[in-house]
């Protein structure tokens, strides 16, 4: 948290350098988490590692979408917990606007934390319902003070409700009183109160009704378009997340196995798990019912306390070889037009293609 | 619930192309301390042998009350079925005493649920709790149970059966604890299988799996199955018919293909185009404006109408079909096709 005594207020200008256009504004090198197995009950003994996350490399630009999805257990929740900083990572690096996020502290931490924001899955276990709207929106103001004058306060929280599609004069209603997707609202107002660059949208519309999830999906578009922001939006739903992102990694076990544009990606997916994957997912047009290739994957995810040697999806892969247990495949291009963490990439059509 | 004396005679004359289960006019409410929540306003459909039906609607639009009042397992008080009729082989379930209702249902028709961690009891292993059924409604020895629960293991592809029997709910991942259920459901040879949001809690290549599994055990036993769920990618890939819902009433109803490739109702139209498909990138999504309704204050006439971009009120409307004020019945708009709109035929463009 911030060393600030409040009161003592920092100067509104930024500590963090602005990045020069195109450079990532958050860049993450070989992130790794390790969550301890202990054993025991008085002396706890270490008997070794869950590793949720496990060498991830990505990277954000400004204005720009980056979905990232996976099934459940992939890790990619722990990375947006590592990234608002409620996680410590066991190694690796979190950079943004070029410094080390670790060795952040005083103001740059304070700013990083003010700039990077996140919306939760859950709007009902996110706001507290003890605290009116006004309350939960303003709260972010007491510790960063200089981005709302104290006089202002009120007026600012119902211009932000206004903006996110909130009624301004339920600002002192409590959070029972409104339905999920008005709640997530609430959550998206709180993140845009300290005005940030980068949001983290851990699940957003996963607990929403479907026709509520396109008026939240649309209002988180036309809030990037309007200020700016940045968003790492991390589903499990491949359609939403191929709707909304520019571009797309793909989380198997700790590490990605899979990254590019969202056409690359699901257009032409080359890794044999993204192929799965996106095979998996039902089509909604009647004319491409059964068109569709199925490639089911035999058993389960391996535990991640102790995953497969080599790549970590050859115990469900129809093409692994002797190579795939010794070597972990990097994520490179091989030649299919995108990074695939496969020895035996090969892009290939999944998805069938719209027809209108 | 009224409970009638004599059965009724089946409404329909041969068994040869009797429906299976046949709902008609159901009404649901719970008695609330803030009042009456009218959550089922006169549902009707049918289910042939083989067919699957899916029920598609949002939270709160009813899907789950009428299959909870097919089964009999909805919590009264609060809930009330103040109306209609279930078909069941010939007898309306809601008329039979209580006794009677079990032994028809028990062996006739099963449900599996949702969440299936919390559909399993945590202190028994699945092998005794699917070998259950047989103990319950066959009178069948514990040892001679569990053989059955292996076959049954074995049938819902669990790996290992055998060995895995004495596995307690905690022990085995989503996919396989539903398929537990599965096999639990189909132990007795069941004539319908309701499956109220089977795959909504498991990842997508499980999801596949699973369906995958269930459209095979129908087509191997003719059963029919009542899918009730509000993914549409689901409903097109695995249902034959489908039945819309919103506010506790079938809004449109139709094949498949029929509805999802023209719907003919502007609920249903709104749905299609609120969701992202995985097929292409779309353009900007076109979400329904407003909030599902208050089941205890449904709006008058339609009950979408306050959220229906082609709503007619006032001196637009045609007599009789003021989307405000009159009820639009669900009626036959063109041949296989039922919708509940009194502009219907300007959704479908006919």
């Amino acid at each position: 948290m911030s060393e600030d005594v409040a009161g003592s207020l920092p100067t509104p200008e930024d500590v963090l350098p602005n990045v020069p256009e195109g450079a990532p504004l958050l860049e993450v090198k070989d992130l790794k988490k390790y969550f301890p197995l202990t054993q025991g009950i008085l002396f706890k003994k270490t008997i070794g590692h869950v590793r949720a996350v496990d060498g991830v490399n990505v990277s954000l630009r400004r204005g720009e979408t980056l979905g990232l999805v996976g099934e459940s257990g992939c890790g990619k929740s722990t990375v947006s917990k590592l990234l608002v900083a409620l996680e410590k990572p066991s190694d690796g690096q979190i950079l943004y606007k070029g410094k080390d996020v670790a060795k952040m502290g005083g103001r740059a931490l304070k700013q990083y934390r003010r700039e990077v924001q996140i919306i939760f899955q859950d709007p009902y276990a996110s706001l507290n319902p003890r605290m009116t709207v006004g309350d939960i929106v303003a709260e972010g103001w007491s510790v960063h003070a200089d981005i709302a004058p104290r006089k202002g306060r009120l007026q600012r929280t119902q211009e932000l409700m206004d903006r996110v599609g909130l009624n301004p004069d339920f600002v002192n209603r409590y959070p029972h009183q409104f339905s999920g997707g008005q709640r997530q609202r609430i959550g998206i107002a709180r993140a845009l109160a300290l005005q940030p660059e980068v949001i983290i949208c851990d699940e957003p519309v996963s607990a929403l009704d479907v026709s509520v999830q396109a008026q939240v999906v649309n209002l988180l578009e036309d809030l990037q378009d309007d200020f700016g922001l940045s968003y790492l939006f991390i589903a499990h739903d491949l359609s939403v997340v191929r709707h909304i992102s520019d571009r797309v990694a793909v989380m198997y076990l700790g590490s990605i196995v899979e990254q590019g544009t969202a056409s690359q990606v699901y257009g032409s997916p080359s890794h044999p798990y993204t192929q799965a994957l996106l095979s998996s997912v039902p089509v909604h047009q009647p004319a491409l019912r059964g068109l569709k290739e199925r490639i089911l994957l035999q058993g389960d995810v391996p535990s991640p306390a102790n995953p497969p040697s080599g790549c970590r999806f050859r115990t469900r892969c129809w093409k692994a070889q002797d190579i795939c247990a010794v070597e972990p495949p990097a994520l490179v291009d091989r030649g299919q037009g995108h990074p695939s963490a496969c020895h035996f990439a090969e892009a290939r059509e999944v998805v069938p293609v719209d027809v209108e | 619930m009224t409970i009638l004396p004599t059965p009724a005679p089946a409404p329909w004359g041969s068994a040869g192309a009797a429906p299976l289960l046949d709902v008609e006019d159901l009404h649901v409410e719970f008695r609330t301390r803030s009042g009456v929540v009218n959550a089922v306003n006169g549902v009707s459909y049918t289910l042939a042998e083989g067919e699957t039906l899916a029920i598609l609607g949002e939270s709160g639009s009813g899907k789950s009350v009428s299959a909870q009042a097919i089964m009999g397992i909805l919590d009264s008080p609060p809930a009330e079925i103040t109306g209609g009729k279930i078909w069941f082989e010939g007898r309306d379930l809601l008329t039979l005493p209580a006794e009677e209702q079990r032994l028809v249902r028990g062996p006739g028709i099963s449900m599996i649920f949702q969440d299936a961690l919390s559909s399993l009891n945590p202190v028994y292993s699945v092998g005794f709790q699917i070998g259950e059924m047989f103990r319950a409604h066959r009178g069948t020895s514990r040892k001679e149970a569990k053989q059955k629960a292996i076959e049954l293991m074995d049938r819902v592809r669990i790996p290992a059966a055998a060995q895995r029997v004495n596995d307690y709910p905690h022990q085995f991942s989503g996919g396989m604890r539903q398929r537990v259920m599965i096999a639990m459901a189909i132990a007795l040879d069941p004539r319908i299988l309701i499956a109220d949001e089977p795959t909504t809690a498991l990842d997508v290549t499980v999801q596949a799996q699973v369906m995958d599994l269930l459209k095979d055990l129908q087509r191997d036993t003719g059963m029919g199955l009542v899918l009730i769920t509000h993914d549409l990618g689901v409903v097109n890939e695995v249902a034959d018919n489908v039945a819309v819902m919103y506010a506790g009433r079938i809004v449109e109803r139709g094949t498949v293909t029929d509805v999802f490739s023209n719907p003919g109702h502007p609920y249903t139209e709104g749905l299609m185009s609120s969701v992202p498909q995985v097929e292409s990138d779309g353009g900007r999504l076109v979400p329904i404006t407003g909030q599902p309704p208050n089941l205890s204050a449904i709006p008058s006439g339609c009950p979408f109408h306050p959220r229906c971009p082609r709503r007619r009120l006032g001196a637009q409307a045609l007599p009789g079909r003021d989307c405000a004020g009159d009820v639009p019945p669900l009626r036959l708009v063109v041949p296989g096709r039922e919708a509940a709109c009194h502009y219907s035929e300007e959704v479908l463009g006919v």
